[in-house]
This record gives structure tokens, C-alpha cells and sequence, in this order.
């Protein structure tokens, strides 16, 4: 019998697997599209005694970047980012997740700031609100503070000109 | 038109790694020898295939053939021609194809050298690799084509990932592979011995050498990805605990197991199931690791373009090559218990003592790899699990090998003394005094960490050399062999000895590294640890198919300077994608790294980041030394030896039937 215990313990990670690869976070729609974004005041990374909240940033198209400096792939993440900042053509801000202030901020310096404004979200609520499934994660949210679209992974420039930039437009041309 | 050959013959290869794979299985059983001969063939006849397949694709690279679509997304005109064939490997498709290739080499050279072997177990494990030829060769016709035709064809291709346009990178995936295949062949001799019912230690002596050389290989591998990630990515760690990273680093956990519960199996005929399940295990990893990469169901800094179907297939396959090893392991394994005598305090017992711990460092490393998976089944929100938990998790389980490894070599097979022992290991206690006080003495801050690291280090070195000495000297006295001892000795001594220094590499670059970041005008300089890093401004500079700015950053000791460094960031042409390369001036001793950030500002100002790592370059030589620990101990003469004995006694089996 305990030469089975292998074979057991195998069939349970293959199902694992298997269901993983069905959860796969890319292909999952995440619940909150086209839903208002969830409500949040969260405190200026730069700046701790400023808040900025979800009704500040009505009446914009913008991405909102869910990021950490402990996150690897938001690091090859970032020149794209720097990039999307150059090009101007959308505001992005940053959620900092779960961070140390310091820690982010030298990031920041270190690797340049893309970011319009960058909230801190230090015990995680915020991000926790928005299914978020890991970082880094950008939202695209609109006017009216609804958002419209969520990409999962870094995003590349070939991710922001195809799946991000035709909605952005899109968006920005209702508005006016 | 040569495109379409290199799929025909591709195509042609996975018929014949089905007849491979049933043919000689089928003779095995109804001893019909005409069958089991068919194997030797069909092997040659696949490799010749695949190799035909792998040319033609490399040529396409070579010609700069953007009709083809792989060549057309991983290269473009202005690459050169070193990257054009390291370009084939370079992406999805490509890799599998090198994966495949290496494979049907591992193969044909078991049907080459094993003539010593029974004819009927050397039909069923060329059988076996048939097997995994299969399902690789079936992957890439149905899933991954590499020879895909683009119509029109496009002008120009859209060049190679920049991370990937390196030297380092050109032999890492080969090497990679080499390990992770090669250990299809002590997957197959398992395989076989379930299928016999029985494990010869002979045969168990015949596959340690090609255990020995993949494990060797995939120690390069890791070795050299680690070393590409250091430079490459310019971050300067060394390891990051990525899937990817942890895919490679599984199978070597296991594998190394593996080697040594191979030994006691071939000297002392025990915990052979243990041996086998080992061997399945550690294949079913290499499988898991490229199931990981390629599915995306993880995501990775090394993140390939990844594909549920695709990962659906790896997952499949893998269900039925592992999950049928296992279920044939649950029915057949109980025939292979042999009784043994064994004392408590015995080699076999340290050695399973071990193999204990290395299993359970694999676990470590493989709960925290999937754990972000089974986080999202239970639909809960994602806690980052990255070095944190493995710099907790994994000293722990580190701690009780590090302190066996010295004293397994000098354990006796069956029963010894713990006292015996204790007097032999005694001169190494001194060593490890001696060698660790040279360490601490030159740490400049204070770590516990760093301490116990080094202590560590310290212990499997220090007590390595005393092995070795107490060798020596006994070979001496006994004037046999004037000092001369098997290689597989010296290839333990050597792999052990480059844990120690891989240890001592770690602790001190962990503890004592030192980085600044910092806003440098030109003209201006920054102290670290007595080195000045002097900024001297940035240039326009232009490469084959890239655009740079080339820093110049004086390092001067003593006001002396010691090295110019040109660090630079990139703008890749063809993909736009930007790139940090990473300038270092390397020693044995210690690496200065200097890195650009962004421009600040109009004055010629850049951020710039000054590393100084102690010692990192240890982390890789005491890999090198695994590695070679590895080749040496595969060449020993007792291997060849047994293939004579086992050769003989079949020649005269053949004399006495016919």
C-alpha cells in the first residue's frame, strides 16, 4: 500500500495543475469589469499626509498600475511603463501594494517614476477590493470611475498599443 | 521548399518514435529478438531525422528564410549570425525541437554503449525513451510547428528578445536540457526494472554514470543561468527564486538524491524502490519544469509566450508518462525489497538521512512554486510567496545536510562507530575554524546570517579537505596506487568541496554586499568601501541592431585607477524594447557592477546604481566545481569495468545457448 502514496500524492498535484491551468488569471473576465470601481482614499506614497481618492480622479480615462518593489515581474515590467509615462497619452497611477514606503520610493528613483501619482495601499485593503491576483495588474477606468478593462501581468508595449490604448481612445473620444 | 523537408522529416521521426516506442516493448515480451534489434535501429534512424529537422531550421536562421514564421518572429537582418543560431533555440518552438534532438542523442548513445546489456532490458528502455520522444515529437507537430509558413513573407523579422541576445544565453538552454533529459535515461532503466520485476545492481552500476553526467549538465545549466541573470538583467542578484528558476532547481534537488541513493542501491543492493521512485520523480520534475514554463500558468520573468493548450498537452502527457511510472512503481515496486542488514549509525543510513532532507528541500521549493496556484483554487487573495518564505524555509531544511555531508564519506557501508568517526572528523573541525575565521575576518558588517552562512560553508569545505587529506595519506602508507584514488571519489570530493565554496560564496555576497544608488553629474564620483566610482558622462554609441547610451564610470583604488567600465542602456531597434547592460569588473574576491538607470535632468546627469558583491563569483565556481565532480566521477573505471564483466558474462551465455 504505501507504494501507492506516490502515485496518490501525483494525481492530486495533476488535478491541481489541471484546474490551474483552467484558472489560468489571464483568460478569467475578472468580475469587476464594467462595475464601478471600488471606493478608496489612500494616502500619497511621496507625500503620506495627502490622500487622493476614487472621487478625485473622476471625469479621466486613466490606468491604474498595481505594483511593489518586492515584485520581480514588475520590474521588467517598468521601462514599458516609463514608456506608456513618455508617451503621454493617459494618465497612470500607481497602487503600491503592500509595500515599505522607503523600499518604493528608492524604486522609484532608482528605476525613474512613471507615475502621475502613486497611492500607497500598505495594509493591502484596496488592492484586496479590486481582485487584484498578484502584481503587477493594471485597470483601466473611466469617467465615471467604472472600470473597463484589466490586464493581468506586465504590460508591453505591444499589450498597451493592442488590448489598452483602442479602448483608451474609445473612451476618451465618448467623452468629448 | 527545405522548410517543408525539415517538417517531413519531423513528421517522419514521430512515426518512427511510435514504432520505437511499441515495437521493441512488444519483442520483449514475445522474445522475438528480430523485434528487440529493431530498437537500435529505430534510434539511429530518429536521431538522423531530427537532427535533418534541426539543420534545416538552423539554415532557415542562417538565410535569413522570413517565410518561415518562427525565423521571422526571432530574428531579423541586422542579427548577427552567432545570435541567428542561438535564435533557434530561442523561443518556444525552437527549444523544443534542441529538446527533442538532445533526447535522441541521450538515446542513441544508451544504444551505442549498451550493447553490454541484455538485449531485452536495452530493448525496453530504448522503448521507454521512445515513449518520450513520442509525446515530445507529437507536442511539436500538433501544437508547435516550427516550420509554419508566413504568406507573404515579411521583409524583415522581428529580431531575437534582447534579453536573450548574450553569450551566456547561446549554451544555457542546451545545457539545460542536456541535464533535464539525461535524466530520462535513469527514468527508463527504472522503468524497465519495474517491468522485470527486478533491479540487477549491474545494471544500477551502468546507469550511474549517465546519472552522473546529466546531473553534471543541468548543474552547468543553472550555473550559467544564474551567472546570465546576474549580468543580464541588471538587478545584480543572482537568484530569484523564479518558477522558472525553481523548475531547474527541482529536478536537481531530486536528482541529486538520486545519485546517491544510486550508490548505495549498486553497493549494497538496498532501497532500491527508493532508488526507482527517486528516478521517476526526478524525471516527472524535468516534465513539471517544462510544463511550467511553457503553459503559463505560472507567470515569470522569463515568461515565454505561453499557451493553454499547449500546457494542457505537457499536462497530459506528463499524466500518463509519470502518473503510468507511478502506477507501475504502487504494483511492481514491492518485488524489488530486498532484506539487508544495517546498522543504525552506517554510509546507507547518513546517505537516506540525507536523501531525507534533499526530498524535502525539493517540496519546499515545489509548494512554494505552485503555492500561488492552489491560493487562487481556494479563491483567495494572493500573498506573495518570493525569497521571503524560501530565505525562512530553506536554511532550515539546509541546516541538517550541511552537517551530514562531511561525515558521510567517512561512515563505513553496514555498521560503524559514531566514536570512529568523530576521531577522523576532528582535523576538520580545525579547518573549518581556520577557514571560517579568514571569512569573518573579512566581513565589514555584522550578520548572524552571514556568520552561520559562512560557518556553513565553512564545515562542508573544511571538512571535504580533511577527507581528502586523510585519503591521501592512507593511499600513502599502504603504497597502493601511490596516491591514486577512483575518480568517483575525487568527483565527490570535488562536488562536495563546491558546496562549500558555494556556501561561502553566499554568505558573503548576502551578507556583505553593498549598493548605492545614486545621481551622478560627470566629473562626479561615489565611495564604496574604498573603491571610487568615478562618472565621466554618456555617449551615443550604436551596436549591430541596437542604440545605446554608453556610460564611462572610473573605479580608482588609492587614487589609482583600476578599471573603466562601459555600462549601457539599450533601445533595441526592431522591438523598441529597452535593456540595461550591466558593466562589471569581476575578481576572485570581490565584483564592482555598475548599472545606468535613467537620465536626470540637462546636465548630463544619470541615475546610476554601484554594486559591490564579496565573493559572488564563488557561488558559481563552487558550481563548476559540482559540475566537474560530476564528469569525474562519471569516468571512474569501475563503470567501464562492469560494462567488461557484464559483456563477458553475456558472450558466454550466447556460447552456452548456441
Amino acid at each position: 500500500m504505501r507504494f501507492a502514496v506516490p502515485l496518490l500524492i501525483f494525481l492530486g498535484l495533476g488535478l491541481l495543475l489541471f484546474f490551474g491551468l483552467d484558472n489560468d488569471p489571464r483568460k478569467l473576465p475578472s468580475p469587476l469589469i464594467d462595475k464601478p470601481a471600488p471606493a478608496f482614499t489612500l494616502p500619497l506614497l511621496e507625500e503620506p499626509d495627502q490622500t487622493l481618492g476614487k472621487d478625485d480622479l473622476l471625469g479621466q480615462v486613466y490606468l491604474l498600475n498595481v505594483w511593489g518593489s518586492w515584485c520581480v515581474a514588475c520590474r521588467t515590467e517598468h521601462p514599458y511603463l516609463m514608456e506608456i509615462a513618455r508617451r503621454n497619452e493617459v494618465p497612470l497611477y500607481g497602487l503600491n501594494w503592500r509595500d515599505r514606503p522607503e523600499e518604493a520610493s528608492r524604486w522609484l528613483k532608482q528605476y525613474g517614476n512613471p507615475y502621475t501619482a502613486v497611492l500607497a495601499d500598505q495594509a493591502g485593503r484596496t488592492v484586496i477590493d479590486f481582485g487584484v491576483y498578484g502584481a503587477p495588474e493594471t485597470f483601466l477606468i473611466d469617467q465615471k470611475g467604472v472600470i473597463r478593462y484589466k490586464y493581468v501581468g506586465p504590460v508591453t508595449m505591444e499589450i498597451y498599443e493592442q488590448e489598452l490604448l483602442p479602448r483608451i481612445r474609445q473612451l476618451q473620444e465618448d467623452q468629448s | 521548399m527545405f522548410p517543408e523537408l525539415g517538417q517531413w522529416s519531423l513528421i517522419l521521426s514521430l512515426l518512427v518514435a511510435v514504432s520505437l516506442a511499441i515495437v521493441p516493448l512488444l519483442g520483449s515480451y514475445l522474445r522475438l529478438e528480430g523485434w528487440m534489434r529493431f530498437a537500435d535501429r529505430a534510434t539511429r534512424v530518429q536521431f538522423a531525422l531530427v537532427l535533418l529537422s534541426f539543420v534545416i531550421l538552423t539554415l532557415a536562421f542562417l538565410q535569413k528564410d522570413f517565410s518561415v514564421a518562427y525565423v521571422a518572429q526571432n530574428s531579423n537582418t541586422a542579427l548577427p549570425w552567432y545570435y541567428r543560431i542561438s535564435a533557434v533555440w530561442g523561443a518556444h518552438e525552437g527549444s523544443l525541437l534542441l529538446w527533442v534532438l538532445i533526447l535522441c542523442g541521450w538515446s542513441i548513445a544508451v544504444s551505442l554503449k549498451g550493447h553490454e546489456l541484455p538485449l531485452a532490458f536495452r530493448a525496453r528502455v530504448l522503448a521507454i525513451m521512445g515513449w518520450v520522444s513520442t509525446g515530445f515529437l507529437a507536442f511539436i507537430t500538433f501544437t508547435s510547428n516550427p516550420f509554419l509558413r508566413l504568406f507573404p513573407a515579411p521583409a524583415e523579422g522581428r529580431d531575437l528578445n534582447p534579453l536573450l541576445q548574450d553569450p551566456g544565453l547561446v549554451i544555457h538552454p542546451p545545457m539545460l536540457y542536456m541535464g533535464y533529459v539525461g535524466f530520462s535515461v535513469a527514468f527508463a532503466f527504472a522503468v524497465a526494472g519495474l517491468l522485470d520485476g527486478k533491479l540487477d545492481s549491474r545494471w544500477v552500476r551502468w546507469a550511474r554514470p549517465w546519472t552522473n553526467l546529466a546531473w553534471a549538465a543541468l548543474t552547468g545549466g543553472i550555473v550559467l543561468g544564474s551567472w546570465w541573470a546576474y549580468y543580464e538583467l541588471g538587478w545584480g542578484g543572482w537568484w530569484f527564486w523564479d518558477p522558472v528558476e525553481n523548475a531547474s532547481f527541482m529536478p536537481w534537488l531530486a536528482g541529486t538524491a538520486l545519485l546517491h541513493s544510486l550508490a548505495v542501491t549498486e553497493k549494497r543492493k538496498l532501497f532500491t524502490s527508493w532508488t526507482v521512485l527517486l528516478a521517476i520523480i526526478t524525471f516527472s520534475l524535468s516534465l513539471l519544469g517544462t510544463f511550467l514554463v511553457r503553459s503559463g500558468v505560472l507567470t515569470s520573468v522569463h515568461a515565454f509566450t505561453s499557451d493553454p493548450s499547449r500546457g494542457l498537452f505537457i499536462l497530459i502527457f506528463l499524466a500518463v508518462m509519470a502518473g503510468g511510472a507511478l502506477t507501475l512503481y504502487a504494483w511492481r515496486a514491492p518485488r524489488l525489497v530486498v532484506q539487508q542488514p544495517f546498522g543504525l549509525f552506517s554510509r546507507e543510513v547518513l546517505i537516506l538521512a540525507g536523501n531525507i532532507f534533499l526530498v524535502l528541500a525539493m517540496v519546499v521549493v515545489l509548494a512554494g512554486t505552485l503555492y500561488p496556484l492552489v491560493i487562487d483554487l481556494l479563491g483567495a487573495s494572493k500573498i506573495s510567496v518570493g525569497p521571503p518564505y524560501f530565505h525562512t524555509v530553506f536554511p532550515l531544511v539546509l541546516t541538517p545536510l550541511v552537517l551530514l555531508m562531511p561525515m558521510g564519506p567517512f561512515t563505513r557501508w553496514k555498521q560503524d562507530e559514531p566514536r570512529r568517526v568523530v576521531k577522523l572528523i576532528w582535523p576538520g573541525v580545525l579547518l573549518t575554524v581556520v577557514v571560517l575565521a579568514v571569512f569573518a575576518l573579512q566581513m565589514h558588517q555584522w550578520s548572524a546570517y552571514g556568520l552561520l552562512a559562512a560557518a556553513a560553508g565553512s564545515w562542508v569545505l573544511g571538512g571535504t579537505l580533511n577527507y581528502f587529506w586523510q585519503r591521501q595519506r592512507k593511499a600513502r602508507e599502504r603504497v597502493l596506487g601511490v596516491g591514486q584514488m577512483p575518480s568517483g571519489v575525487v568527483g565527490m570530493i570535488l562536488a562536495h568541496a563546491g558546496v562549500g565554496v558555494f556556501l561561502l560564496g553566499v554568505a558573503m555576497t548576502e551578507s556583505q554586499s553593498i549598493e548605492k544608488d545614486v545621481r551622478m553629474a560627470p566629473g562626479e564620483q561615489v565611495e564604496l568601501v574604498g573603491y571610487q566610482f568615478r562618472f565621466l558622462g554618456a555617449q551615443h554609441a550604436e551596436g549591430p541592431n541596437y542604440q545605446a547610451e554608453q556610460g564611462t564610470v572610473e573605479i580608482l583604488k588609492n587614487d589609482q585607477v583600476i578599471a573603466t567600465l562601459h555600462p549601457q542602456k539599450r533601445m533595441y531597434v526592431a522591438g523598441g524594447k529597452p535593456m540595461t547592460e550591466a558593466a562589471i569588473d569581476a575578481g576572485f574576491s570581490r565584483d564592482l557592477y555598475v548599472a545606468m538607470g535613467e537620465a536626470l535632468g540637462t546636465d548630463g546627469a544619470w541615475a546610476i546604481r554601484v554594486y559591490y558583491k564579496p565573493y559572488i563569483r564563488w557561488i558559481w565556481l563552487g558550481g563548476i566545481f559540482m559540475l566537474l565532480g560530476g564528469i569525474v566521477a562519471a569516468t571512474d573505471r569501475r563503470f567501464r569495468l562492469a560494462e567488461q564483466a557484464v559483456a563477458l558474462r553475456e558472450q558466454k551465455l550466447a556460447l552456452q545457448e548456441g
